[in-house]
């Protein structure tokens, strides 16, 4: 296949940046996206230009650090998948492709295609966790059944892989999603109760101080979230903040 | 200098408790008085960080990443051992302990391996309290999975992605210590040195990925839990970044390396498409419990198969090799991974490889969906004999346990698995070989820890399923952080380090000339051309299957690739910057002196045992021959370049268990 890439390039956080077009051909359309930006790399370097910058790691879906909005969607036109995972099947000989960075205020430009996400990461801090120290000296791990449907559940919300795309694809950069699919896990799970309210006070202040909009239930980010987390999370991280607000 | 393994006194059941009891302590407000540095965030750093941190000390933690929740423990998937014995099926903490001794050829050290079994219940009980979501069964007790190699269910899975869940878990402990000023975490930041004053680790050289700026970091500790080097074949299931820096840096700075050569090659990844593969993709052993392996029994029908003139759901039972059910029956298809890899490498070899390439096997799901389906249909009182309905409902269960895996391979082949059976191939996955450590998980450079991967000291010759996880957080949990008082105990008047010295200052030196080096090359060729031909050289002469010409080969080549590299390479550009290809440029240095050294370790064992396949030292079957005089790790000493490298020997000692041939027939 023969192509052209119109990718953002932008020297760094202060750099204003700007679309570059690269024309690509002879790419198989067994190559990952990710692979055809390889061979875009290796091009430039021979060339003696400078390569496009862009996160990836694993390679495999589930590491959460490749985040490009391709042709005006998180992680590209196929469901389902991260960017890592897109194939060059999903499009024609002759096509253009935008190539742009996952953009919200909260997530600034550190080069190119690469953006700093650890707002997430602050976001988790104040409250994404159970405070049990790692001695040992917990209960059995069988002592406290739990029903088969809500450990189903609070597993599918703990597949997150943090990647952003939810913030990406939301009009208002909402993180609800992200910081939903960590509340439901907890809150549907035993262990998760004795913190709960606190938990999710903290979770959505520090979401609010980190500079992302709010929810207005438009879906974006269910339909474009590569593991498929659902918005119920949302709904029921609502719940969660107006018992806890009730009860502070 | 002597190997001395510390291996504690006294019966094999009560070296652990005995240790814990006799070790000295640091008092919690002296604790609050030390520091120690963690690099990697896996299961073993990032649990280690976490513990260290709860229990007082001031932890600075470091990924290259961007998260440490990114590390590659994530990628794993099908579950992690544990001897529960919940399913009441003969488990204990001995079978654990014997099935992984002999799961590694009888290569790894008893009383660490023992120790793993004993912490093994544990973890269990540490995730589940975190919130870790482990399958479940219906009365809401934790579900249990076959891997191989064993003959009992105990590994606890969350769907194919138990390795995330587990990460997150670890995350989550850390990330409370984070909120607490415990851990300062450093993302983006990659080791580049450690530093030794005085005969002690007291620091580390990291490099800031986003703005270039190289750094120091002293503590009175260093833990290093970086992962393993199965990237110096390119092409392997780590991940892009995962590399042997931080590992050979402190080779180098006088921990010796141990047993480079044994190395995992997974028998079910997705096989590689051409020349632009950048990785290969795991396809979970746990696929194995419902999987059947095969290639046609009949040269015709591969040929057919190859033409495309004849589809595998066609052809009939009696006309498939089931190679392994009929090599291994009492283990089948659960045979341990070095043995389901070369047995699929014999069948392509011998020319029954079901793709183009010729280096292709069939797993295939047809009679677990055929089984479940009927099951289900049992259960839900509907007709057994409806196939449409069967297969339906099969599928929906095969969906439940391997959903994740099932897309993927979808994504990547293009072809439905729940339709026709996947096709598969060995990929390099996991190095056992790494860092000598003793009983303490301390290095031969006093201060200086390994965990998890990054180590040599649990897997032997081969890991088997599950047991990865299980390592990893034994040793971040709940090994380290006892063990690293002892040493710790000694520091509590030290006060804290200055990074103001000549040891500091020589290895920022030693750094910045590199990296200048690097960036002032100007050469003709990509760091990617040195690394896939470098990648070529250890799967040809250092992979599946090894003998002595094709290694003293390897090792001449792999030199010469050295020296290339240093000439010719091209690293676009500057320091000061986000430059990924710098960073890649670091790790491939390190990747082109492991390489070498590596294929002298497998030269100089002329035996073969788990991973490492000697062709010279097989029997009549097949199968890899160990030989007595082999029985110690080869563990060696840094001297300049990897031919000058001295061997230490630590000879292996088995008391509690008889070392006999390895048979899973």
């Amino acid at each position: 296949m023969n192509l052209t890439l119109k990718i953002w390039r932008q020297k760094n956080a202060n750099d204003k940046g700007k679309m570059v077009d690269y024309p690509i051909s002879d790419i198989s359309p067994d190559m990952s996206f990710l692979e055809m930006l390889d061979v875009l790399n290796e091009q430039l370097i021979n060339k003696g230009e400078e390569p496009v910058a862009f996160d990836h790691d694993c390679r495999e879906g589930i590491c959460g650090m490749c985040s490009l909005y391709i042709n005006g969607e998180a992680h590209g036109p196929d469901r389902g998948v991260t960017t890592c995972q897109l194939h060059m099947r999903m499009f024609k000989d002759g096509d253009t492709i935008y190539i742009e960075p996952f953009r919200a205020a909260a997530f600034p430009v550190i080069k190119d295609l690469v953006v700093d996400r650890s707002a997430f990461d602050r976001i988790q801090h104040a409250g994404g966790f159970i405070s049990v120290n790692t001695s040992g000296n917990t209960i059995d791990a069988n002592a406290i059944p739990v029903n088969k449907h809500d450990a189903d559940d609070a597993f599918a919300a703990a597949t997150c892989i943090g990647c952003g795309a939810c913030v990406a694809s939301c009009k208002n950069s909402s993180a609800m999603l992200f910081v939903g699919a960590k509340v439901s896990q907890f809150a549907l799970l035993p262990q998760g109760q004795v913190e709960a309210t606190d938990r999710v006070l903290n979770m959505v202040k520090q979401m609010d101080e980190e500079g992302f909009g709010n929810c207005t239930n438009t879906g974006a980010c269910e339909v474009e979230c590569p593991k498929g987390i659902s918005l119920e999370n949302i709904a029921r991280m609502n719940r969660e903040y107006l018992k806890a607000s009730l009860k502070g | 200098m002597a190997l001395d393994s510390k291996i504690p006194k006294g019966p094999l059941a009560d070296k652990w408790t005995n240790h814990k009891n006799s070790i000295n302590l640091v008092n919690p407000a002296n604790k609050r008085l030390i520091d120690v540095i963690v690099v990697g965030t896996g299961l073993a750093g990032g649990s280690a960080a976490a513990t260290l941190a709860e229990l007082g000390y001031n932890v600075k933690a470091f990924c290259f990443q961007d998260s440490p929740r990114r590390a590659h423990s994530i990628a794993a998937q099908g579950g992690i051992n544990a001897a529960k014995n919940y399913q009441g099926d003969g488990d204990s903490t001995y079978r654990l302990f014997y099935d992984t001794v002999k799961g590694g050829d009888y290569r790894s050290r008893e009383a660490n391996v023992y120790r793993l079994a004993e912490v093994s219940a544990n973890i269990i009980d540490q995730c589940v309290a975190q919130g870790v979501p482990f399958a479940r069964e219906y009365g809401g007790l934790l579900d249990n999975r076959s891997f191989g190699g064993v003959l009992v269910s105990r590994t606890f899975y969350a769907a194919g992605q138990t390795g995330q869940q587990l990460l997150l878990g670890a995350y989550s402990a850390l990330n409370r210590q984070i909120g607490r000023g415990k851990v300062k975490m450093y993302n983006r930041h990659e080791m580049l040195d450690v530093v030794v004053v005085n005969g002690k680790a007291r620091g580390i050289i990291a490099r800031n990925m986003i703005t270039g700026e190289i750094e120091r970091h002293s503590a009175h500790a260093v833990v290093l839990g970086t992962g393993g080097y199965g990237n110096v074949f390119f092409l392997s299931t780590n991940a892009m970044g995962s590399n042997v820096t931080a590992a050979w840096k402190a080779h180098k700075r006088g921990a010796y390396f141990a047993n480079p050569c044994y190395t995992q090659i997974h028998p079910t990844c997705i096989p590689v498409s051409g020349d632009h593969q950048s990785k290969l993709t795991l396809m979970s052993e746990s696929l194995r419990n419902d999987g059947r392996i095969w290639v046609p029994k009949h040269m015709k029908d591969v040929e057919a198969i190859r033409a495309g003139k004849l589809k595998p759901t066609d052809l009939a039972e009696e006309d498939r090799d089931y190679y392994l059910e009929r090599r291994y029956p009492a283990f089948g298809n659960l045979v341990p991974r070095d043995v389901a890899s070369r047995a699929a490498k014999e069948r392509c070899d011998a020319g029954y490889g079901v793709n183009a390439t010729g280096e292709a096997v069939y797993l295939d799901f047809a009679s677990a969906i055929k089984r479940y389906g009927k099951e289900q249909a049992h259960i839900k009182g509907l007709d057994e004999n409806d196939a449409a309905l069967v297969k339906q409902l099969g599928q929906d269960v095969v969906r439940t346990k391997y959903g994740n895996l099932f897309q993927m391979y979808e994504k990547i082949v293009d072809q439905n698995p729940y339709e026709t059976p996947m096709m598969i191939y060995p990929a390099v996955h996991y190095t056992m070989g790494g860092v000598w450590v003793d009983y303490n998980l301390q290095t031969t450079v006093p201060g200086l820890y390994c965990i998890g991967e990054a180590n040599f000291s649990d897997h032997g010759a081969n890991r088997l399923g599950a047991s990865a996880l299980m390592q990893g957080l034994a040793d971040g949990y709940f090994v380290l952080p006892y063990t690293i008082g002892d040493y710790l105990a000694d520091d509590i008047r030290t006060g804290p380090i200055s990074t103001d010295s000549p040891a500091f200052e020589e290895a920022e030196k030693s750094v910045r000339d590199n990296i200048n080096h690097l960036i002032n090359n100007n050469g003709k060729y990509s760091v990617d051309h040195f690394h896939k031909k470098l990648g070529k050289i250890m799967w040809n002469k250092c992979g599946m299957a090894r003998n002595e010409q094709g290694l003293k080969e390897a090792i001449t080549e792999i030199a010469e690739l050295r020296a290339e590299f240093w000439k010719d390479v091209k690293v676009p550009g500057t320091n000061d910057e986000f430059n990924e290809e710098l960073a890649k440029a670091l790790r491939v240095a390190d990747f082109l002196e492991l390489g070498e050294l590596f294929a002298k370790d497998a030269l100089l064992r002329e035996e073969s045992a788990g991973g490492h396949f000697r062709e010279e030292y097989q029997t009549e079957e097949g199968e890899a021959k160990r030989r007595k005089e082999f029985q110690y790790v080869a563990a060696w000493e840094y001297k300049g370049e990897p031919k000058d490298a001295v061997l230490h020997k630590e000879d292996l000692v088995y008391e509690n268990i008889e070392v006999k041939e390895r048979s899973y027939k």
